[in-house]
């Protein structure tokens, strides 16, 4: 083999020491800064309910909500049964994985990792019992995650079911439908520093994404930016019309119908009958109906039950 | 094709692999293109095709995104490299098989890929989606064998010095590689939060400054010189170019976040680096205008001169957007609306594309002896593709200004969806110029390779009249 490339040499090694120097600089140099940012206690509460992934993960690996905790409010001590303040706690059931801050300490920041391994003990959270934590914080204002298994005694059941139903947010399977479904092409989840401020609310902060995978920032906005969007909009009943059908409440919208979230049957069991509602729907737009027809009330366990707690979770 | 999967190397003819990629190359360009203009249908008319999951544009967008930049951009690439190689080498391709193969592994990674995208599989991050099993077969079955072929074939070339082509060649496939790896970390070793979303956008970035970028203007460099007859204006120039790409098309990776809190210092970084990519652009521009001195007639004359040419002008306003696109003064107007959707095809569909086609258009009547089919089709698919681009260039490029005014007089967004829905029908209307164009393209090279007038040994295509 007639390997020439002797005189290429200087050539070679100049490339790697340029494309070596562009890494230093543009990967080496910002990981150090971006490592040593402090999770804030809203980091801390988002990678708390949306898990430890909610793209493409082997847990999940079809996107369809598995193994994901919830979020819930409680009123009675889930251990005791006594009425206390009402209080957000998250819910790991056995199996389901354990967010970023749990696994790497270090990432939550040196304050926060330390109140979290001594105060917080999660280090004792175990991935085979399950466990619920509380983003908790002490006098001085400093946040940091507590493993209630192991502090409180609350397991992951008894925490349910001092919970019910209702004050059950699926918003970690709600995120992996958002993924899933590719909102994010239209959405953003990032309002802009510069102008976005009156509309779509505060920019996030440095510390506000630690744990979170994926970011899902969105580069292409082509509707509302939905980072804080539970706090313009918190009705159910506007979610259920909108997804179903956004034309339903607001003509103009070039947003998919999501129907098809709802699944085979309503609420109460009933199959729904989507080739009928288009039908009558198409009647309505065409003038020959009065009113649009009734929207369907989801499942408890349907998909848009969890996309529309993550939407109501975006405050 | 798939019989030479199983022959020995020597029995292959030489080319067939470029043959291969190059047929694959203009499948997916009309796949790619049919999905965009489906998908631009359903931003004009949210009610056409409806209530299916896999239908709904949140299930398409990244397939088109992703056929048109693996399958035929990427394809096209591996094309040139398959024949542009070993003609500057003054060789044969190192391996016919492995191209062979590589051809094949390509297109049903590609598919496979594509697949589970569609199906909702995705990692949630822009121009990375593709699940990590995916990221490693890319790298490990598309981009390794590819390279391999390319830089063996350099190293058994007979000529002393590389030709500037082949330079740029053997390093975007490396970088290609790395690029792969690095910026899938965040999948492979699950990194999360603003490292997660800085790496997306050092990827993206990435593929398209140190892969895309790089391998349209190699390619020019050969076809320019090759059907003009001209020598290359500058070898100086061209180095300047391949310098200035690796060391400033590699860094502002940042500039797509500019409004996410990164570090302040890693955003005016990016935003002056931005500025110094206008350093390979103006010299790649400038150093294929000069080598056509003399030969402006074949600009009008030569279809494959006049693809390059018109893709080498398109450069221009590309980059001075990019350039001006990415400062704060900006960025912050026009961030996150139509016009980087404009911009991006002013790159990928406008810039790169009409390169490769000339690349495919060239290679494939070399490498099977046949003259064009049609030059008729030929010249209704340039217009087809440059009326349909500018259509919607210039619809997707006011519809971001609007946005842009929109969102900075805060005015409610239903009025932004309203006022831009115009645009969405033209942007529909363009993009399916496009597709159509390229249905035509790939009759017209079916017919090429079975009926095309038979070029003579050693003369070039051009040197023959066309007959129809
Ligand atoms: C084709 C683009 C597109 C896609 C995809 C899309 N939306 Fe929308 N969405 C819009 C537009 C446009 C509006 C504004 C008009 C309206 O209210 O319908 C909107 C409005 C909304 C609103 C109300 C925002 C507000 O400020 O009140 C919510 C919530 C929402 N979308 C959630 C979602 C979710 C969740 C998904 C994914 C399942 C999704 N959207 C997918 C285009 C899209
Ligand atoms: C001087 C040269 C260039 C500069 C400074 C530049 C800058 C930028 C910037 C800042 C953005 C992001 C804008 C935003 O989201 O706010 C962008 C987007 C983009 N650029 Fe360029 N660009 C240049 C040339 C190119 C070239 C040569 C290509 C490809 C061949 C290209 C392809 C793209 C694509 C595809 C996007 C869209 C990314 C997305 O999905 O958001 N650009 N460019
Ligand atoms: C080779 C040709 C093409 C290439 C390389 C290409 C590439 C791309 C890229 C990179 C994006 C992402 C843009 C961004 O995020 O900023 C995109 C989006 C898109 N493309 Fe194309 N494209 C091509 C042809 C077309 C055609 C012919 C159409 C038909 C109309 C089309 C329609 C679209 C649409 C509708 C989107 C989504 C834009 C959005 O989300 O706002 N593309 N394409």
């Amino acid at each position: 083999m007639n390997v020439n490339f002797r005189e290429y040499k200087m050539g070679s090694r100049f490339f790697a020491l340029a494309l070596g120097g562009s890494m230093t600089i543009t990967l080496l140099l910002p990981s150090f800064d971006i490592a040593s940012v402090s999770a804030t206690d809203i980091a801390m509460d988002k990678q708390l309910w949306a898990g430890h992934e909610t793209g493409f993960s082997l847990d999940d690996p079809l996107l369809l909500g598995w193994h994901k905790p919830v979020k819930a409010l409680i009123k009675t001590d889930p251990k005791t049964g006594q009425a206390m303040e009402p209080t957000s706690v998250y819910v790991y059931e056995k199996g389901a994985p354990f967010p970023g801050g749990i696994l790497h300490p270090d990432n939550l920041g040196v304050v926060s990792k330390k109140l979290s391994l001594e105060v917080g003990r999660i280090a004792e959270a175990s991935n085979k019992d399950g466990a619920v934590f509380l983003v908790s914080s002490n006098d001085q204002k400093q946040y940091f995650i507590e493993n209630a298994t192991a502090t409180r005694g609350w397991t992951p059941e008894d925490t349910l079911k001092a919970a019910g139903d209702e004050n059950v947010s699926h918003a970690g399977a709600g995120k992996t439908y958002f993924v899933r479904e590719g909102c994010w092409w239209c959405h953003t989840l990032l309002p802009e520093q510069t102008q976005d401020w009156q509309v779509f609310g505060a920019p996030p902060m440095l510390g506000d994404f630690n744990g979170e995978s994926p970011t899902a920032f969105g580069s292409d906005r082509k509707a509302p930016d939905l980072l804080h969007v539970g706090s313009r909009n918190a009705s159910r009943e506007w979610m259920m019309l909108h997804f179903f059908n956004p034309r339903l409440v607001q003509p103009h919208s070039i947003m998919p119908r999501f129907d098809y979230m709802w699944g085979p049957v309503d609420a109460k069991g009933v199959k729904i009958d989507y080739a009928k509602w288009r039908a009558e729907y198409n009647e309505y737009t065409e003038g020959k109906r009065v009113t649009p027809p009734e929207v369907p009330m989801y499942a408890s366990n349907s998909e848009i039950r969890s996309l529309i707690d993550f939407v109501l979770t975006m405050k | 094709m798939l019989k030479y999967l199983l022959a020995k190397n020597e029995d292959i003819p030489a080319g067939s692999s470029a043959i291969y990629f190059g047929f694959s190359a203009i499948i997916w360009f009309v796949l790619g293109t049919g999905l965009g203009a489906f998908n631009a249908s359903k931003l004009a008319f949210p009610d056409f095709v409806t209530g299916l999951e896999f239908v709904s544009f949140g299930h398409m967008r990244q397939v088109h995104v992703h056929a048109v930049i693996f399958g035929w951009i990427s394809m096209a690439f591996a094309m040139a490299m398959m024949y542009i190689t070993p003609a500057l080498g003054n060789t044969k391709l190192w391996s016919e098989k492995l191209g062979i193969w590589n051809a094949f592994l390509w297109n049903v990674g590609l598919s496979l890929g594509l697949t589970v995208l569609w199906m909702g599989m995705t990692s949630g991050r822009e121009y990375s989606d593709f699940p990590w099993f995916i990221d490693l077969y890319i790298a490990g079955f598309m981009a390794l064998p590819l390279g391999i072929n390319v830089w063996m074939t350099i190293i058994n070339r007979r000529t002393q010095g590389i030709y500037t082509t082949n330079w740029f060649f053997a390093a975007a496939t490396f970088m290609l590689i790395i690029v792969f790896i690095v910026g899938n970390l965040p999948e492979f070793f699950h990194l999360t939060g603003l490292t997660e979303a800085y790496l997306t956008w050092w990827f993206a970035h990435n593929v398209l400054g140190l892969w895309i970028t790089p391998v349209a203007a190699a390619i020019a460099y050969y076809t320019i010189p090759k059907v003009t007859g001209n020598p290359l204006y500058s070898h100086r120039i061209g180095h300047l170019h391949f310098w200035s790409v690796v060391v400033f098309y590699s860094t502002p990776a940042a500039h797509h976040l500019m409004s996410a809190p990164l570090p302040e210092w890693l955003k005016s970084f990016a935003s002056v680096e931005g500025v110094l990519i206008l350093v390979p652009a103006i010299a790649f521009v400038s150093n294929i205008l000069l080598t056509m001195q003399g030969k402006w007639n074949m600009f009008v004359e030569n279809l494959e001169v006049r693809f390059t040419v018109t893709g080498c002008l398109m450069a221009i306003p590309l980059n001075m957007q990019g350039g001006f696109q990415q400062t704060r003064a900006i960025n912050w107007y026009i961030h996150g609306t139509g016009w980087i959707v404009a911009h991006a095809h002013l790159a990928l569909l406008g810039f790169s594309t009409f390169l490769e086609a000339a690349a495919v258009y060239l290679g494939l009547q070399t490498i099977m002896k046949r003259k064009l089919y049609s030059l008729t089709l030929g010249n209704v698919h340039f217009w087809m593709l440059l009326i349909g681009f500018t259509t919607y260039w210039v619809s997707m490029t006011i519809a971001g200004l609007i946005q842009g005014a929109g969102k900075i007089y805060e005015v409610p967004y239903i009025d932004v969806v309203i006022a831009e829905h115009p645009y969405m029908i033209a942007r529909w209307i363009g993009g399916s110029m496009v597709f159509v164009g390229n249905c035509l393209w790939l009759y017209n090279m079916w017919m090429t390779a079975r009926l095309g007038t038979l070029i003579p040994a050693g003369r070039m295509p051009h040197e023959l009249a066309y007959e129809r």
